[in-house]
C-alpha cells in the first residue's frame, strides 16, 4: 500500500497569541505539529507495517518547524518526506488543500491520511478538500483502519461513544482522529539520524492562487473570563475559594 | 430575500440536537426577509423522522436503504446534487462527525464559499460570519464574496428547543440518486458502558493535557475522592489510554451537568465545551489566562494544578 500523510503545523497551542491587524501576530510564534496530523501519521505507519509498502509525508512551508516535523516524522519510519514550496501566509485550507492535491495528484497514492481537523481551517477541512479535488471516496473522525481485502476497514467515530464500521475502496482519503494506538515516541538520536539521512526534499511548487473567497475582517481575542469571577492570589488562597464555593454548593 | 437550506442529520433513529440549533438559526435569519427554510434529511428511517422538522417550511426527504446508517461520500453526493437542483443561497451544516463529512466536499463540488466553526451567520448586509479559530482562542468575523454559501456550525449556535417546537413544514420526497460508492455502511456499535457513569455524578473533576503524565492521574483521583467526585477527561486523556472512553467528556464522549465541574488542565476547545458547559458551578484552573475554558467557566484561578491540587486535598482532608 503507499500511503501520503499530509501534515500541517498550527500555532503551538499554550502560546499567548496577539492579533496583528487580520492575523495572528506571528513574529515570535512558535508552532507544533498539528495533533491530529500526528494521529493520521502513526495510522499510517501501523497500515505500512500491517501490509508492507510505502509512507511519503508532504508538509507546505520552509519553516524549521516544518523541517523538524518532517524529520520527526522519518525518524519514525516514512520511507520519503516532502516539503512543498514556500509558506501559505493566509489562513486558507483552500490554499493548503490544492497545494497538497498537486503534489500528490500523479503519484498514484493508494490511501492519503490527514489530520481530521486543524486549528486554523476556517474554510474548509483540508483532507476534505484534497479528496473533492481528486475525486475519490473520503470519510473523516476516523478512530482506526485495518487492511481487508482489496481495500480497508474504517472505524469512524460520532458521537456519545457511538463508532460506525465501514469498508472503503482504495483509493481514498481519510481524516484521522484518533490512530488506533497512541502516536509512538522515536528517540532525539534517530531524528539526527533522519537529518542526515537524505529522505527530505524541498519541491518547489508554484502555488496555486488562494480561493480568496472569504475575507477575515475583524480578528479579536474574546472577552475571556468576563462572567468569571477570577480568583485572584497563591495556591493556598485559591484552594480556599474553591473550598468555599464547593461548600456553598452543599457537595462537601 | 434569502433561501436557507438546513442539513439535518440523523443517526440511530434520532434528529441530533444540532441538527434542531440549526433550524432555529435559519427562521432567525429569515424573519426579517421573506426568505424560505427548508431542511433535508437524508438516509434510512428519513421519513419517520421527517415530522419532527416542521420548523422549516418544506421538508425534502430522501429516503434511501443504499447509504445505511450514514455513507461519508454518499451523503455528501446526495447532498451535493440537491444544492444543484434547489439553488438555496445558503446551506447550514452542524460541524459534527456528520457535517464534516458533507459541508467540504459539498461545498468544493458546488462551487460554493465555505465558512467553517462559525457561531453565527448574518445576512443583513452581504453575508458575514463569526468563527472561532484556534480551538476558541481567537474569534474572526468574515464576510464571504458574493450572495451564495455554506455555513458549517458549531454547537450551541442557537435552541435546540426552539428548532424541535412548532412548524407545520410541508414534507416532500426527493429522488436520491445513489452514485457508484467507494464507502459501504456495515455495522454501528453503541459504546460499552463504564465502571463510573459520569452523567449520573453530582461532582466532578475533569483533568485534560495539563495532568501531562499517566503517573500524575493519581493526585487528581486522590482529589476526586476527597471531594467524593468521580474523575473525567478531555479526550486527549482517553487518547493515550490513561482513563476509559466512558470518562471522556465533550463533542465525542459524554455531555454531562454536574453540580460542580471542576476543570483542571484543560484548555476548553470547543469539542470540549459542547459536553460540559451547561454544568451548575464551573470551576477552572489553568496556567493560561487566555484559556477559553475561562470563557465558561464560574470561577477561575490562573495557575499550575500540580501548586493547587495538593492544597485543595489537604483543605478538604484537613
Ligand atoms: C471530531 C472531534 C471530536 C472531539 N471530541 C472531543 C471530546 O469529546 N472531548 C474533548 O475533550 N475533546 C474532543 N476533541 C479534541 C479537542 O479538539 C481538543 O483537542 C481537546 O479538547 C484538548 O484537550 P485538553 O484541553 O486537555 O488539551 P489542551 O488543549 O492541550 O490543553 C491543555 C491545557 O492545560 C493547561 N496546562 C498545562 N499544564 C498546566 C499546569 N501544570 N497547570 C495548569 N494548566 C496547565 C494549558 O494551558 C492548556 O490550556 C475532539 C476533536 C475532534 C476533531
Ligand atoms: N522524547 C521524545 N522523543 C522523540 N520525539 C518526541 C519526544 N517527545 C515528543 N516527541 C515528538 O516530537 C515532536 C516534537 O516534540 P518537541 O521536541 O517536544 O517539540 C512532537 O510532536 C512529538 O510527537
Amino acid at each position: 500500500m503507499k500511503i501520503a500523510v499530509l501534515m500541517r503545523v498550527v500555532p503551538d497551542p499554550v502560546e499567548e497569541l496577539e492579533i496583528e491587524g487580520h492575523d495572528l501576530d506571528r513574529d515570535f510564534l512558535g508552532y507544533v505539529l498539528n495533533e491530529f496530523d500526528d494521529h493520521a501519521l502513526e495510522e499510517g505507519l501501523l497500515l505500512k507495517e500491517d501490509t508492507g509498502g510505502s509512507l511519503t509525508a508532504y508538509a507546505i512551508g520552509t519553516a524549521d518547524e516544518v523541517e523538524q516535523m518532517l524529520h520527526t516524522a522519518i525518524a519514525k519510519g516514512a520511507d520519503e518526506a516532502k516539503m512543498l514550496g514556500e509558506e501559505i501566509e493566509a489562513i486558507d485550507a483552500h490554499a493548503q488543500a490544492a497545494t497538497f492535491t498537486n503534489a500528490i495528484r500523479d503519484s498514484g497514492f493508494d490511501l492519503i491520511l490527514s489530520g481530521v481537523q486543524a486549528a486554523d481551517e476556517l474554510d474548509g477541512q483540508v483532507p476534505m478538500l484534497v479528496a473533492a479535488a481528486l475525486g475519490i471516496p473520503h470519510m473523516s473522525v476516523v478512530v482506526g483502519t485495518t487492511p481487508q481485502g482489496e481495500g480497508l476497514r474504517v472505524t469512524k467515530e460520532y458521537w456519545g461513544g457511538i463508532t460506525a464500521e465501514y469498508q472503503v475502496t482504495l483509493p481514498a482519503v481519510l481524516g484521522v482522529q484518533t490512530a488506533r494506538e497512541a502516536p509512538r515516541y522515536v528517540a532525539v538520536a534517530r531524528i539526527k539520524q533522519a537529518q542526515d539521512s537524505g529522505a527530505l526534499e524541498s519541491v518547489d511548487l508554484v502555488q496555486p492562487d488562494p480561493a480568496g473567497r472569504i475575507r477575515i475582517t475583524e480578528m479579536r481575542l474574546p472577552d475571556i473570563g468576563d462572567g468569571a469571577e477570577m480568583i485572584e492570589g497563591d495556591e493556598e488562597a485559591a484552594a480556599e475559594r474553591v473550598y468555599e464555593i464547593l461548600s456553598s454548593a452543599g457537595v462537601v | 430575500m434569502a433561501n436557507i437550506l438546513v442539513y439535518a442529520e440523523h443517526l440511530n433513529g434520532e434528529i441530533t440536537d444540532a441538527s434542531f440549533e440549526l433550524i432555529a438559526l435559519a427562521r432567525g435569519l429569515v424573519s426579517s426577509t421573506d426568505g424560505n427554510v427548508e431542511a433535508t434529511i437524508i438516509g434510512t428511517g428519513a421519513i419517520a423522522l421527517a415530522d419532527q422538522l416542521g420548523g422549516a417550511d418544506t421538508i425534502l426527504v430522501g429516503e434511501t436503504d443504499a447509504l445505511g446508517e450514514f455513507n461519508p461520500q454518499g451523503h455528501a453526493a446526495v447532498f451535493t446534487d440537491l444544492i444543484s437542483r434547489r439553488q438555496p443561497d445558503i446551506c447550514l451544516v452542524p460541524y459534527t462527525s456528520i457535517g464534516m463529512d458533507v459541508a467540504s466536499v459539498a461545498a468544493a463540488a458546488s462551487d460554493l464559499p465555505l465558512a467553517s466553526y462559525c457561531l453565527s451567520v448574518d445576512i443583513q448586509s452581504g453575508l458575514t460570519a463569526t468563527c472561532q479559530l484556534y480551538g476558541g482562542k481567537v474569534e474572526v468575523d468574515v464576510e464571504i464574496d458574493g450572495d451564495r454559501a455554506i455555513f458549517a456550525m458549531l454547537s450551541g449556535c442557537a435552541s435546540a428547543d426552539q428548532g424541535r417546537s412548532g412548524g407545520a413544514g410541508v414534507v416532500e420526497s426527493i429522488d436520491v440518486a445513489v452514485p457508484d460508492l467507494g464507502i459501504s455502511f456495515l455495522s454501528l456499535s453503541e459504546p460499552e458502558g463504564g465502571d463510573v457513569d459520569i452523567t449520573a455524578e453530582e461532582v466532578l473533576v475533569a483533568i485534560g493535557r495539563g495532568i501531562e503524565s499517566e503517573d500524575n492521574i493519581e493526585e487528581a483521583q486522590g482529589l476526586a475522592d476527597a471531594m467524593g467526585a468521580a474523575l473525567g477527561a478531555s479526550r486527549p486523556i482517553i487518547d493515550q489510554g490513561w482513563l476509559p472512553k466512558s470518562r471522556q467528556v465533550g463533542k465525542s464522549g459524554l455531555s454531562v451537568k454536574p453540580k460542580v465541574y471542576l476543570a483542571l488542565g484543560i484548555s476548553g476547545a470547543p469539542e470540549h465545551l459542547e459536553g460540559m458547559r451547561d454544568s451548575a458551578t464551573i470551576i477552572a484552573v489553568n496556567s493560561d489566562p487566555q484559556a477559553p475554558i475561562f470563557g465558561v467557566a464560574h470561577y477561575g484561578w490562573v495557575g499550575d494544578i500540580f501548586d493547587f491540587m495538593p492544597e485543595l486535598t489537604d483543605r478538604l482532608e484537613g
